[in-house]
This record gives structure tokens, sequence and C-alpha cells, in this order.
């Protein structure tokens, strides 16, 4: 029943949302595999993208919770098949090591890997893909004597037409019209 | 929630663009709310904003308690009968910490106060400065929002925002930190009230295509139950309530804090769910073939064991919370909208109907309910007095309009059971905290908001004592509550708990107290204790004719037991009517 779910927010850029965000998962012991906090293609809007495991049932209630917050706009709930999501990894390697392997072509023809740096001592690698390319060639190197190894959160987008900013503009609508009966009313 | 502010129309104030401290333009800002009573207790940081409050008395006044938690109670209270947002101040520090119980239970029970908490000086801020604490980070799980102002150019909106959030969609309370720089600096003043959040959207479309399959439900269906939550009283949907039950021929069960929305004297009044509701809604929500939910949240105290709940029934939930829909029960209809909106445009397209059988089924089960539990609880004829015959005596001598207030254990939910409230009764407890000490405090608030009727306090003795200190705000500003203090020496419902299921073991429930009469004597609190049955009614009748606040303690039975009871882990239908 576990699965893995790419939770897509938009929030507004202010103090303290993303300890609220984390208080609702912690509550009900969900763990944030991965998080990744970036502006959005709105202006003012932060988007964050967090991966966590756990039930379809689960991830709705807490989506729901999260996108009650008065900060956040919209949260998305998404499994793979529905996104294209990227993670990118460096990989700091002994250059002895990588030499000995002759590898240095195969990194690039085979792994789409690019070589950012490269000195007497270390020689770094840096590769984008899906988690399983990342560890795929973490294996690869780790004959070769791996110094450093970091892993960025995923990044995604949808494959869904309907954008953000439709939402935004019904959201808006639907305020708007209200205030206009209050005011009737006052 | 259905707003009765006496905001001023106009937007922006005739002082507009006037240059003020922030302390008064916080105070500005609050009468343009229409705020005219300030519940709270001074200190070193919030210093600034009491020396302003000084020259604004004419129209802002500031009941100080004895107690933040105390303040924060009362602010709530006030807000429940008089449908506006409270409003409660606390100095940084122990002050901010001393309200979080109070937030807290304002954020379960969906109650719009805003809290204005000062903070030392912005440069202090993350040092640990003297009588500094994260109350922002302390109160962020129980408000609906928070945010620290340490400009004072940013009062003002701060504050807009902070009353919008607090009163629209399912309301709640909201927090305002405000650093003692903010408060002294200068800023050019000016106030619009917030109308819209661009993040945060309470007004959701109506679907009337889920309205048309409610109607349909609702007309085929068999045996219908309503079950009438705080959302109804919330969002002012009493009157259209009672419309559909009376269309439909539908009996109305209620929450706890629902049961003030619903006339008990009306014949499709089913009575109260849950723990210790009555027998015929709890037995027969597992009978129902459809049960519509309106603004309440299927709390475990109200649904008992999930699994065996409602196994007949589809649900519709109509519940403007979106976070609360599917979140504890399956349902199979969800209105995510307001209670009103939803019920007005649903009522028409109610087929009439008079249910008279099913109707019969919940009298059946009545009469059971009243010869084994309510006769004997509310008229015993002899031994010693029941918590029952003392809140049925009240609710009769007050025929059922008064504004009803507990506080937490076996006499609440004596008060839940027996009270039989009217269509101008409001029922003030802590219904999703259970907050002990919340009764007495939440008295003098909901006096505070001259409700017209009566100001009725039910509370035990162990309760009293977690917040009598706040007999000295009653005594100030001689606030006329009536204080009904049923004593059986126990902390009574943990003790039937002992007696139930822990082989009864009082562990710790046992209390010595003080002379009750004395200690309202040292307040100048007019006081009755009363020990015998016969002179109960007359003393409530003095209790009710005495003009100022008045104490009367009831000497109850110790040992007596609130029943019926679903017992932990059991259904709803699996009822204890008698034990012992
Ligand atoms: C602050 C707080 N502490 C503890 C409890 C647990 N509790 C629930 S009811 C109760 C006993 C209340 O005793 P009393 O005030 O005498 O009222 P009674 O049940 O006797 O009517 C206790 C201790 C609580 N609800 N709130």
């Amino acid at each position: 029943m576990q699965q893995e779910y790419t939770i897509s927010l938009f929030t507004e850029d202010h103090i303290g949302i993303l300890s609220r965000i984390t208080i609702i998962l912690t509550r009900r012991q969900i763990n944030i595999d991965s998080i990744t906090a970036s502006e959005s293609a709105i202006k003012g809007l932060q988007m964050l993208t967090m991966v966590v495991t756990t039930t379809p049932d689960m991830v709705n209630k807490v989506a729901r919770q999260i996108e009650k917050l008065v900060d956040v706009v919209k949260v998305f709930v998404h499994t793979s098949p529905e996104i294209i999501c990227q993670e990118i990894a460096l990989y700091k390697v002994t250059t002895r090591g990588l030499m000995a392997g002759s590898m240095i072509g195969d990194l690039v023809r085979k792994h789409h890997a690019r070589i950012l740096e490269v000195t007497p001592e270390y020689i770094v690698v840096e590769k984008s893909g899906d988690k399983e390319e990342i560890t795929a060639l973490l294996a690869v190197l780790e004959p070769c004597g791996v110094l450093q190894f970091v892993r960025s959160g995923r990044i995604a987008v949808t494959r869904q037409v309907k954008e953000l900013d439709a939402y935004l503009k019904e959201m808006e609508e639907a305020g708007r019209g209200r205030t206009e009966t209050l005011e009737i009313y006052n | 929630m259905k707003e009765k502010t006496k905001t001023t129309d106009k937007q922006g104030s005739d002082s507009e663009g006037s240059t003020v401290s922030g302390a008064e333009a916080l105070l500005k800002c609050l009468i343009e709310e229409g705020v005219d009573t300030i519940f709270g207790y001074p200190g070193g940081a919030i210093m600034p904003v009491y020396n302003k409050l000084l020259d604004y008395s004419d129209r802002l006044r500031h009941i100080l308690t004895r107690h933040e938690q105390g303040a924060a109670h009362a602010a709530q209270a006030y807000a429940m009968v008089t449908g506006r947002v409270g409003v409660c101040f606390a100095t940084s520090g122990p002050g901010a910490t001393n309200l979080v119980t109070g937030i807290a239970n304002a954020f379960l029970d969906s109650v719009p106060v805003v809290f204005i908490t000062a903070q030392v000086t912005s440069a202090l801020i993350g040092t640990d400065a003297f009588q500094e604490t994260d109350i922002l980070g302390i109160s962020m799980p129980v408000t609906k929002w928070n945010a620290q102002v340490k400009n004072a150019q940013d009062i003002p909106y701060a504050i807009a925002r902070a009353f919008y959030i607090a009163r629209s969609g399912r309301p709640g309370p909201v927090l305002i930190d405000i650093s003692k720089d903010a408060q002294v600096e200068n800023l050019s003043y000016s106030y619009r009230q917030c109308t819209y959040i661009r993040s945060y959207n309470p007004f959701i479309p109506l679907h009337m295509r889920d309205i048309e399959s409610a109607a349909v439900m609702i007309n085929h269906a068999e045996k219908p139950l309503i079950l009438a939550g705080h959302g109804v009283i919330l969002s002012g949907a009493a009157e259209e309530l009672k419309a559909l039950a009376e269309k439909g021929g539908i009996p109305v069960a209620a929450t706890l804090l629902g049961l003030s929305a619903f006339p008990h004297k009306h014949r499709l009044f089913a009575g109260m769910l849950g723990m210790h509701g009555n027998y015929a809604p709890n037995v027969l929500t597992n009978q129902a073939d459809l049960i519509i939910a309106i603004g309440m949240r299927f709390d475990d105290r109200v649904t008992g064991n999930l699994k065996k709940y409602a196994p007949d029934a589809r649900i519709i939930h109509i519940e403007i919370d979106r976070a609360e829909i599917n979140k504890n029960v399956r349902v199979d209809l969800e209105i995510n909208n307001d209670a009103r909106e939803v019920l007005s445009a649903l009522v028409p397209m109610i087929r009439e109907s008079s249910r008279e059988k099913w109707i019969r089924e919940f009298r059946i089960l009545d009469r059971i309910e009243y010869e084994k539990v309510i006769k004997p609880e509310t008229d015993p004829g002899e031994g010693e007095i029941r918590m029952g015959e003392v809140v049925k005596a009240v609710s009769d001598l007050t025929d059922g309009d008064a504004v009803i207030v507990t506080d937490v254990g076996q006499h609440q939910m004596a008060v839940a059971r027996y009270y039989r409230f009217s269509e101008k009764s409001t029922l003030v407890t802590s219904g999703g905290m259970g907050t002990m000490g919340f009764g007495l405090p939440a008295s003098l608030g909901a006096a505070s908001g001259n409700p017209g009727n009566p100001v009725i306090a039910f509370i035990g003795d162990g309760g009293f004592q977690m917040t009598l200190q706040e007999l000295g705000t009653i005594m100030q500003y001689h606030i006329p509550v009536k204080i009904i203090l049923l004593n059986n020496s126990f902390l009574g419902m943990v003790r039937q708990w002992q007696e139930m299921f822990f082989n009864g073991r009082y562990a710790s429930t046992e209390m010595a107290n003080p002379d009750f009469m004395t200690l309202a004597g040292a307040y100048g609190i007019e006081a009755h204790r009363v020990t015998r049955r016969e002179e109960l009614r007359m003393a409530i009748g003095t209790m009710l004719a005495a003009e100022g606040p008045y104490l009367m303690e009831v000497t109850i039975s110790r040992e007596a037991n609130i029943l019926p009871m679903v017992e932990p882990g059991a259904s709803v239908s699996d009822v204890t009517l008698t034990y012992r």
C-alpha cells in the first residue's frame, strides 16, 4: 500500500511556512525523503517539491491539511508516471582511481555525466537523472574511490496541461465574487 | 463565521495618514475592526500598548484577568456569545506561554480569537533575551495563522489579515507577536480591512450538482439522520437546519458543540451523540440508511469504534474545512462549503415527508433511556443529590434560555445531557480539548459580551480550583455570573473511569477541598451551599434573582457515574445503560 509520492506545493514566501508544513507531516509520522525549495514561474510564489512514502489515503489527508494552511496556495500530489522529474548528483572521485579504470569516456558517453573539475588528486563528476540512474553511476564509480557524493532533492514538473495560474484565477474569482456580496450585507 | 461585527462601513479612518506610535496604531486598528472589549494581562514588553490603552479607555474596555490562560478563555467565550472576534493581550515570555492552553482550546473548537503578544525588542530576538520566548514557533501547531511584526509600519496590515483570517472560513485563533520597538516607533497610519488573500480562499463556489445529489439521496432515504455540529452555529445555519429537518421529517442529533444549534423541545430533536450521548441517536446511527453530517468532524468521542460505525448508511458530509472530509470517516458525498449556503440551496429540493415510522424508533429508545437512566438521575426522590437533577432544575427554571458555560468532567456531560437548550440559548464549553479550568474564566468572558440571557456556569470542584483566581476578576468588574459548583470531592470523571476500567483503584482522584463559602466571601461574592434536595429549587431561584455574581455550591453524590456510556473501543450501538 505504501508508495512514493511527489508533493509539489506553491506557497507565499513567508517565514515559518516550511515549519508549518513539516509539523503536519511529523504529526502523521511521515518522513520527507527529499525536499527542494525554489522560486516558481509565478512571481512571489515559492515552490516546494517533497518526496514522501506513504499510503494513498494518507497522502490525500496530509495534502488537504497542507493546502488548508493560510500561506499555501495549492498542493499537487503525483505518482511517478504523472511527472517528469530529475535529481542532480555530484561525485568527487580520486583521479588515480578514475584514470586507472580509464572510464572517463564511458562516463560522458554511457552515463551522460559531465566533468566539472579535474585536479591531480580528484575529479568532480556531475550527473542529472532519476534516482536509479544516479545510484547506478555511484555503483560504477565506487571501485575508483568516491571521496564525496551528494544528491539534490527531486525537482519535478507535471504532465497535466492545466497550470497553476489557471487555478489561481479560479480562486481569485471565487474570492472576489464573495467579497462583493458580503459588502452588500454589511 | 457569520459576522456580527459592528465594523465601520467606510474603509479607512478619519485619522488617515496621521503619525502615531505602533501601540496607538494597534488600538486604532482594533477599533476599526469593531472591537470594544479586550481581555489581557500586562508586562514589560507590552507596556507601550497598555500605556496607550489608558487614552482609549472610553472606546476599549480592558478586562484584567488574574492569569493569561483566563484571558484567553474569556476572549474565546466572548467570541462564542457575541459572534464577534475575541481579542486577548499578553506580554512576552511567560505571558505568551501562559496563553498556549487557551489558544489550543480555541483552535480545536474553531473559535475566532486574535491574540496579541508582545515580543522583546527586535534587535534581541533570537538571543534568549530576558523574557524572550519563541511564541511564534510554540503557537504554530495551534493557530490558524501567526506572524511577527518588527516594524511599526507593518502593524495595520498584520491586524487586518489577522481579523480576516480568524473569522472567515473555518474560524480559528490567530496570533500576532509585536516587538517592543515596533510598539514605540512611529508610523504614518492608515487602515484597510482585509478582504482577500491570494493563498487563502474561504469562499468556495457552490456546486449545484452536489446539492442536487444530496437532495436525491435524502429524498430516497427511509432512515436519514442529521448530525449537527458547531459549524451550524458558526455559519448561522440554525434556521436552515430546522427547515431541512421539518420539511424532510429528519431527526437531528447534535455533537457537544452543536447542542445549542437546535431546540431540544423540538419533536425532531434526537439528542446528543457520542460517548455520553443519548441512547437513541447512538444506537440508531447504526441503523440509519443515510447520515447527513453538517459542520462536524466525526471526532472519536462521537464515532466510537470507527470499524463499526454507521455500517448501513451512506454519508453526506457538509463541511467548510476540506481537510476534515474523509479524515476519520469515508463519505459518499462531500459538500465542501459553508453550512448555511448549502442548506439554503438544499431545502427547496427536499420532498416533504414525515417519516413517522423512523421517528417512532427514536421514541421507543428514548423511553428505555428515560426509565433506566434519565429518571433516576433527574428525579431520584431520595439519597444524595445527583448532578442531573441540579441541571434539570436550572433548565426548568430558566426555561432553557440561558448562556450555559461548563468546565470539563462529569458535570459537563450532565449539563450536555440534561439542559434543554432553547433557540435563544448558547452553550460555551471546551469540546475538542476538554480543558479543565475553562469554565470560570469563560463565564466572565461570556457575561462581558452582554448576551441578554443570564450566564450560568457549571463547574466541578476540580476544575474550579484550576482557575479560581478569576474570582478576583469577577469581583473587580462586578461581572454577574452565576456559578454552580457541583462538589463531589473527587475528580469525578477520572474516578468514574477508575471505577469502571481500573478495578476501582482511586489513584489521586479524591480531593480535600477548601471551604468554598469562605473563599467566595473573601472575594465579596454572594454564596450559598445546598446540601438538601428540598432547598435546591429555592436556592436556584435566589441565585437567578441575585443582581451581581453568585456562587452556589451543591454537595453532590460522591461516587455517581455518568451514563449511558459508549465505552472506549465499543461501537456506538453498544451502549452501557446501567452499571453496578
Ligand atoms: C487541564 C486538564 N487536566 C486534566 C484533565 C483530565 N480530566 C478530565 S475530567 C477530570 C476530572 C474533573 O473533575 P472535576 O473538575 O471535579 O469535575 P467532575 O468530573 O467531578 O464533574 C480530569 C482530571 C483535563 N481534562 N484537563
